[in-house]
């Protein structure tokens, strides 16, 4: 398997996980939104009340850095990350 | 605003400006006490910002084709961050988002979730891959990566239907405010709102846009912060309101089980003038069901991704890298500004409904309320209302109805703030309507003057007829955006939804599968954009006159069923099709390698 798709498998699964994790935060906890309402969750604030306010939100801005970070990692183990002559 | 020079003085350039404007905030409100008359104040801040935007557009005036397309590809990742949260947080956003919320609840923060959580597929599907591209608009990408005129031609069809839906909205909004705080009739206000906009774009394209995005957000983001930690404040309910809300949250559930949801008969309801609204639905208990606020939120997901005025702000960075960064900076602006809509909606709600605030005007005597002085005022703007209906003299909860966007207007006027507020908070929605409106308008004047004028009717086009040709369609779209906007067919919240369910029928999956799926061929891609839209399309209509719709997909999330589509057809279509040659092959290899020259950069 040549350099570049190895680095794409990689990319790949990255993609994968980040996904996932996104699938969690704005899927997944909604389909038991009922259920997790009646536990007090942070600030006092109940579980799924917290999370469409602020919990699913401020999740994906830590998502979106974690990625960027990780294909970053990614892009200079290949030898792919651009040169910083800008 | 041409060397880099400026670029290094970023920081220092937008602090002293943002220094300047707090000032002007004081200046006022020191006017306000020495007698100042509200009229004054609103048209000083309105005509004051909208000023310094226009200063901003002819300063970055250009005539070369890479700054108006692309701001030069030099836009650093935090200060596109900016431009792309404004460019983002429309007149909708700042206006109405807080009311949707104090009205609906749970059901209705689906938006919020949908909002930014389509910046994930950004960042992770698109966004620094169609930069590597370097293509200056989005059918751009979609015509060099299936290549023909008809595949970028379709392309140019989904984003005109899309983003003029949303742009008519915009104006609309822009027209409102103006109305509002100059004092003039809507009809006019409507064209004030756009020759404000074409000010910024017209004569530097994506490089004015840009450096007035920036000024923008900053006046926004002062305009929703403001009053929401100062009312939280006044009302003891908290310094950190997000942090310290959970008491005002659990005493309106309290309130709501104490008054109980009393429903209006329809005789009663027809004496309420029109668009305004009492609270029926539950502030913080969970009222929908899982699918009506997942499938919204997924909706308003895939249509981010396929939304073209941002897109575009992510090929403006330097470098793949900084489009991926650029992402989160973007999307970490617009949280502070949503997460603080819910908590406004809070303090609206629980400063009107609770009986033991001296705000409170439940449990009062109709008389009593009916002589407040902010009720007159917004009552005569036709935004508040209460009537008795059931003839027992005092106010109850389902007699008191309000308009969508009065939480974020009259709340501060509400809770006794100054106000110097109350014009703040109007530069505030100015501001957010007019960098959407911009953005927009410039998408669709690109799009069409980039790929259908220069690289389908005349590709020897030189640069400066291109930039003539750009410009002229600027203001052609401008005042037909206007025009329907004055005939206000419809309301502004709903052609947004639309405008995202369009996108995402027509350009989600041929934009992912165009990077993600190298066997994704010209017909499939056509066949996804023009299937998806028109299957959209039908469905709207279809529900809109009276069809029962199916699997609970409604009038705001056609798009799933549209994208459904158009994932189908483009798929079948590509495999009983021939796949993409060799040369497409390696294109698309190496649009997912980081490094090296752009794809446009080396034909």
């Amino acid at each position: 398997m040549s350099n570049q798709e190895k680095h794409w498998e990689k990319s790949r699964g990255l993609l994968m996980i980040t996904l996932a994790i996104w699938f969690v935060f704005s899927i997944g906890i909604f389909l038991f939104g009922a259920e997790m309402n009646e536990v007090t969750g942070p600030f006092g604030y109940p579980w799924t009340y917290w999370f469409t306010c602020q919990g699913s939100l401020g999740a994906f801005v830590i998502l979106i850095f974690w990625f960027a970070n990780r294909q970053e990692k990614i892009d200079e183990e290949f030898g792919f990350s651009e040169r910083e002559d800008e | 605003m041409k060397s880099t020079n400026f670029i290094d003085n970023l920081p220092r350039v937008y602090g002293i400006y943002t220094g300047g404007f707090i000032g002007f905030i004081i200046i006022m409100a020191i006017a306000e006490q020495m007698g100042m008359s509200a009229k004054a104040i609103g048209i000083a801040f309105v005509a004051f910002t909208v000023f310094i935007y226009a200063l901003i557009g002819w300063l970055s005036r250009t005539a070369q084709a890479d700054a108006y397309y692309v701001a030069g590809r030099q836009v650093p990742t935090v200060f596109n961050g900016m431009a792309t949260a404004a460019d983002w947080m429309s007149g909708a956003s700042f206006v109405a988002m807080a009311g949707g919320i104090y009205f609906k609840g749970y059901g209705y923060m689906a938006l919020l979730v949908g909002w930014t959580g389509g910046y994930v597929l950004v960042a992770s599907l698109l966004a620094p891959y169609l930069r590597k591209f370097g293509c200056y608009t989005v059918p751009d990408f979609i015509g060099t990566r299936y290549g023909g005129n008809l595949a970028r031609f379709s392309a140019v069809v989904v984003l005109t239907v899309a983003s003029f839906t949303y742009v008519t909205a915009q104006i609309n909004a822009t027209g409102t405010i103006a109305s509002v705080a100059l004092d003039i009739p809507f009809q006019y206000a409507v064209y004030i709102g756009l020759i404000s906009i074409l000010l910024c774009s017209m004569l530097g394209g994506m490089r004015g846009v840009t450096w007035t995005q920036v000024a923008q957000y900053i006046v926004l983001i002062i305009a929703y912060l403001l009053p929401v930690f100062w009312i939280s404040n006044k009302m003891g309910a908290g310094f950190f309101p997000h942090f310290m809300l959970a008491d005002e949250v659990a005493r309106i559930g309290e309130l709501e089980s104490q008054f109980g949801f009393v429903k209006n008969s329809a005789a009663d309801l027809a004496t309420v003038p029109k668009g305004l609204a009492g609270i029926t639905k539950a502030h913080s208990a969970v009222n929908a069901t899982p699918w009506a606020f997942i499938s919204l939120a997924l909706a308003m997901m895939m249509g981010t991704a396929s939304l073209p005025h941002v897109m575009m702000r992510y090929f403006t960075t330097p470098s793949v890298k900084a489009a991926r960064k650029s992402v989160g900076w973007s999307l970490f602006f617009i949280f502070l500004l949503y997460s603080s809509a819910p908590m406004l909606a809070t303090l609206s709600k629980l400063s009107l409904i609770d009986p033991n605030l001296s705000t409170g005007i439940i449990g009062k005597s109709i008389a009593e309320v009916q002589a407040i002085d902010w009720y007159q005022n917004w009552n005569a703007a036709n935004l508040m209302f209460v009537s008795d209906f059931n003839g027992n003299g005092t106010v109850e909860l389902n007699e008191f109805f309000m308009g969508g966007k009065a939480v974020v207007l009259a709340t501060p006027e509400i809770a006794g703030l100054p106000y110097v507020i109350s014009g703040l908070v109007a530069a505030g929605g100015m501001a957010a309507a007019m960098s959407t409106a911009d953005g927009l308008i410039l998408a669709i004047a690109n799009a069409i003057s980039h790929d259908v004028y220069y690289k389908i009717i005349d590709p020897k086009a030189e640069t400066a007829k291109r930039l003539v040709v750009a410009r002229v369609l600027l203001v052609v779209i401008g005042f037909a955006g206007a025009t329907i906007a004055a005939m206000e067919i419809q309301g502004i919240l709903g052609s947004v939804i639309w405008a995202f369910d369009f996108a995402m029928s027509g350009l989600f999956f041929p934009l992912v599968l165009g990077v993600w799926w190298k066997r994704a061929n010209r017909q499939g891609a056509i066949a996804g954009m023009l299937g998806g839209l028109a299957a959209g399309t039908w469905y709207l209509v279809w529900v809109r006159t009276g069809g029962s719709g199916f699997l609970g997909i409604t009038q705001l999330t056609f798009g799933i069923f549209g994208s459904a589509v158009s994932l189908v057809a483009m798929v079948v279509v590509s495999l009983m099709t021939q796949e993409p040659d060799k040369a497409t092959q390696k294109m698309v290899d190496e649009v997912r390698v980081p490094s090296g020259k752009t794809i446009l950069g080396k034909q």
